[in-house]
């Protein structure tokens, strides 16, 4: 357990090594069997802590590796306090079960990735394999991170490795644009991040999560009647950075965009890993944000906004992974409902089952991509499932466990959520809203995620023609990596090995948080929620969990409801994908309205660049003509007057000085005329002159003695 | 027979330097210019011989030993510049010697 802080540190210098030494020297197999490693190697590790952690009484372990800032005397509200932060890594059940979330999806994308980017150029896969392990090494940083300092470090890190994948393909305009819009967005996130952090060192005098957890936990818990207090301020901000770092309304259009990165990029980072930090941190300061209900609100009320927009744009987008892209919104959507309602445990279970069929999908989604060629458009796909049996059989897994069938994971975690939205007592928002939103959410989900796959898998093969021979002259060939492309088929073992491990992963992973009701048939039930509940309450604090209880037959008759609701959203897109395909279109044609506002996706992109990115540049425009005119104005300006003044110095100085000078030199002339006479150059009349003078002395001498 | 007194030692030294001073301010030949200079000089010495006799006293005549050592020295310099001057100019007149004039 004392090596934890390793855990980062593999994939680190599997980054370097690949990013110093591989982009030139190694070979595509061994760049990315190197990066694999080094995630296997941190896997076993976190496995080990994992185990170790499971051994302890207490369920917390922090390891100091090395002082970062020495202590520094910084203003805070007891006065002068002390700043100081270490390169610090916490385990606790929180940061376990990420670490194994990160660690363990982390090594099979990285294993799938050694298929799906084996057409790239040698030196692009050990630069892909040194950014994946980059961001891992960040991404566990993150997680492991035991104050706000080292969290950000990984926070930052985990966006730049981001940006740097999504514009992997960067001769591409389009991926290039996402990745700086990805970053930009990210940082307007950062900015409340950073906000937050400031004013959790000014209040509390310390950047450590279990002090801070320890100091709020003394403070009066900041209801509408208390009022907006300082705490509230803090999580506000905070949460600001979550909706940037998670892509939650108004700073969730980077996402979508993300998906112009390579596939297992999408899966890992866009929607196992990365994306969740933002759901992790505000888990991570449950006891901060528990002391500010009205700003819970606003995070429960924040997500199941996002979650249904994201939802409802998901019904009508035609590219596969974009489908993908807003589903994973909107399930991160689900998650900040949960911590907004108070259920910390739900929204981390969550995002444990989220993690496996989200990269689950997204990594099925690249076995079709590169299966079909690089074709995303799922108009131009269909009836793939003869041909990849494998990937298909995995993705409705995913599928199944996205739309919440029991017994897969989603249905667990999912209905968990629903069911303490149901429970809880808002402060603004009346009560089963949020439920409400949620469930008709899930019917959409469940809606989508199986148009997907019936427009993927199911029906007729509406794709571009092949020619058997490998010759043929189709337009659409060769675009991907200029080989013949013999129609769809099966992904190497590389990849579809782990997609049947996260698809048994992602049938299995919810009975780790099985709900109380089913007591009776299953002994282990919510177990996921005692071992993460130590991370969500103050040290010393040991309040007791909270019951939530129901009677029996309501909280199954919730989940008969919310399975109800499941299946009738995938029997409407079987009815309408695979029955009647006409009969989508017709719907189409009669919500014409409707339909074009979700395909332009609110015009969301558009309102932000008439908006902020216009005002932006407008206000760029502004500022330059302002240097242009004013500045430069100025400094020419300047330059000019020095020019005039100097023109006038200088006739001064020909005129007046000069003319002083010359006039006394003139009069010395003029003057001079009178005595060099005397000067006549003849030797002779000199010593005439001082015969004549010695004759005066002496005559002087003579005469006057 | 006439007694040579002091006082015409001082006559004759008055009457040579006299002509010498003459010599120097009329004459325009450099070289007589400079014999009229030795002739001052040697009316000095004769003055200081005469007195050096009257009143018994050596130094006078030290004296005069050392006027003529300069003046042999004086001569040696004097006639050189002379000759380089005459290289340049081909004429030892003093008229013409005036390139310090304004």
């Amino acid at each position: 357990m004392d090596s934890i802080w390793l855990i980062p540190l593999l994939p680190g210098i599997g980054a370097a090594i690949n990013g110093l030494v591989g982009i030139r020297f190694f070979g595509k197999r061994f760049a990315g069997v190197l990066a694999s490693f080094m995630m296997g190697w941190a896997l076993w590790l976190s496995l080990v802590a994992f185990w170790e952690l499971l051994g302890t009484e207490e369920r917390f372990h922090q390891v100091t590796v090395a002082s970062w800032i020495p202590p520094i005397p910084l203003e805070t509200v007891d006065g002068i306090g002390s700043f100081s932060v270490d390169w610090s890594f916490t385990l606790d059940p929180l940061s376990a079960m990420m670490l194994l979330v990160v660690t363990g999806i982390g090594f099979l994308i990285h294993i799938y990735s050694i298929g799906y980017i084996e057409h790239e150029p040698r030196g692009g896969v050990a630069r892909f394999f040194c950014y994946l392990n980059l961001f891992c090494f960040f991404m566990l940083t993150l997680v492991l991170g035991s104050n706000f300092l080292v969290m950000f470090v990984g926070w930052e890190g985990v966006g730049l490795c981001s940006y740097l994948l999504i514009g992997y393909w960067y001769q591409k305009k389009s991926a290039s644009d996402a990745g700086k819009k990805a970053f930009i967005v990210n940082r307007i996130g950062d900015w409340g991040f950073v906000l937050g952090v400031f004013l959790v060192f000014f209040t509390f005098g310390t950047l450590d999560f279990r002090a801070v957890a320890e100091a709020a936990s003394h403070m009066p818990v900041e209801t509408a009647a208390v009022g907006f207090g300082v705490i509230s301020l803090i999580c506000l901000c905070l949460f600001v950075g979550a909706t940037g770092k998670s892509a939650q309304i108004p700073l969730y259009v980077w996402l979508p965009d993300a998906m112009e990165g390579p596939t297992p990029v999408s899966a890992l980072i866009h929607a196992a890993t990365m994306v969740t930090a933002g759901v992790y941190m505000v888990c991570r300061n449950a006891v901060l944000f528990t002391h500010a209900p009205m700003v819970m609100e606003v995070v429960a009320v924040v997500g199941v906004l996002t979650a249904l927009v994201a939802a409802t744009i998901g019904l009508v987008q035609t590219d596969i992974k974009r489908v993908l892209a807003y589903s994973t919104v909107s399930q991160l959507g689900y998650m900040f409902l949960a911590t907004g309602v108070g259920a910390f445990g739900a929204a981390a279970f969550h995002l444990m089952t989220h993690a496996f069929f989200k990269a689950l999908l997204f990594l099925g989604s690249g076995s079709v991509i590169h299966g079909m060629n690089e074709e995303q458009d799922m108009r131009r796909m269909g009836g793939l499932r003869q041909y990849m049996p494998v990937t298909a059989l995995t993705m409705a897994i995913g599928a199944v466990a996205i739309a919440g069938i029991p017994p897969f994971s989603g249905f667990f975690s999912k209905d968990e959520i629903l069911f303490r939205a149901y429970l809880h007592h808002g402060v603004f928002v009346p009560d089963k809203v949020l439920w409400g939103l949620g469930v008709v959410t899930a019917m959409l989900t469940a809606f989508y995620m199986f148009r997907l796959i019936n427009m993927t898998f199911f029906g007729a093969y509406r794709g571009p023609a092949w020619g058997h021979d490998g010759a043929e002259a189709h337009g659409h060939d060769d675009a991907g990596h200029g080989r013949a492309w013999h129609g769809p088929h099966e992904s190497p073992r590389w990849m579809t090995i782990p997609l049947v491990v996260l698809a048994v992963g992602a049938m299995l992973a919810g009975f780790v948080g099985v709900p109380i009701a089913f007591e009776a048939v299953w002994p282990w039930t919510a177990t996921i929620e005692h071992f993460l509940h130590p991370s969500f309450v103050a040290e010393g604090a040991h309040a007791a969990e909270e019951a939530h209880h129901m009677s029996l037959l309501g909280e199954l008759g919730l989940m008969a409801f919310s399975v109800l609701i499941a299946v009738g959203g995938i029997w409407f897109a079987y009815r309408n994908y695979v029955e009647r395909p006409e009969e989508a279109e017709r719907m189409a044609a009669t919500f014409a309205g409707p339909h074009r506002v979700l395909t332009n996706k609110y015009y969301v992109d558009e309102l932000y660049d008439a908006t902020v990115v216009r005002g932006t540049m407008e206000g760029a425009g502004g500022l330059w003509t302002v240097d242009r005119r004013v500045v430069d104005g100025a400094v020419n300006g300047t330059g000019w007057t020095t020019i005039a003044a100097a023109w006038v110095s200088h006739i001064l100085d020909k005129y007046v000085v000069d003319g002083l000078v010359n006039l006394t030199a003139w009069i010395c002339g003029e003057a001079s005329y009178v005595f060099r006479r005397a000067q006549t150059g003849l030797i002779q009349n000199y010593a005439f002159a001082t015969l004549l003078g010695v004759f005066a002395f002496v005559t002087w001498y003579l005469v006057a003695r | 027979m006439l007694e040579i007194t002091p006082l015409h030692y001082s006559l004759l030294s008055a009457a040579l330097f006299m002509i010498g001073v003459i010599g120097v301010l009329v004459r325009r030949n450099v070289i007589i210019i400079f014999m009229s200079i030795e002739l001052i000089l040697n009316a000095v010495n004769i003055n200081l011989i005469a007195l050096s006799d009257r009143l018994q006293d050596l130094a006078g005549q030290v004296f005069v030993v050392f006027v003529i050592a300069v003046a042999a020295a004086e001569a040696a310099v004097g006639l050189g510049i002379i000759i380089a001057f005459y290289r340049n100019k081909e004429t030892v007149n003093i008229d013409e010697i005036q390139i310090m004039r304004w």
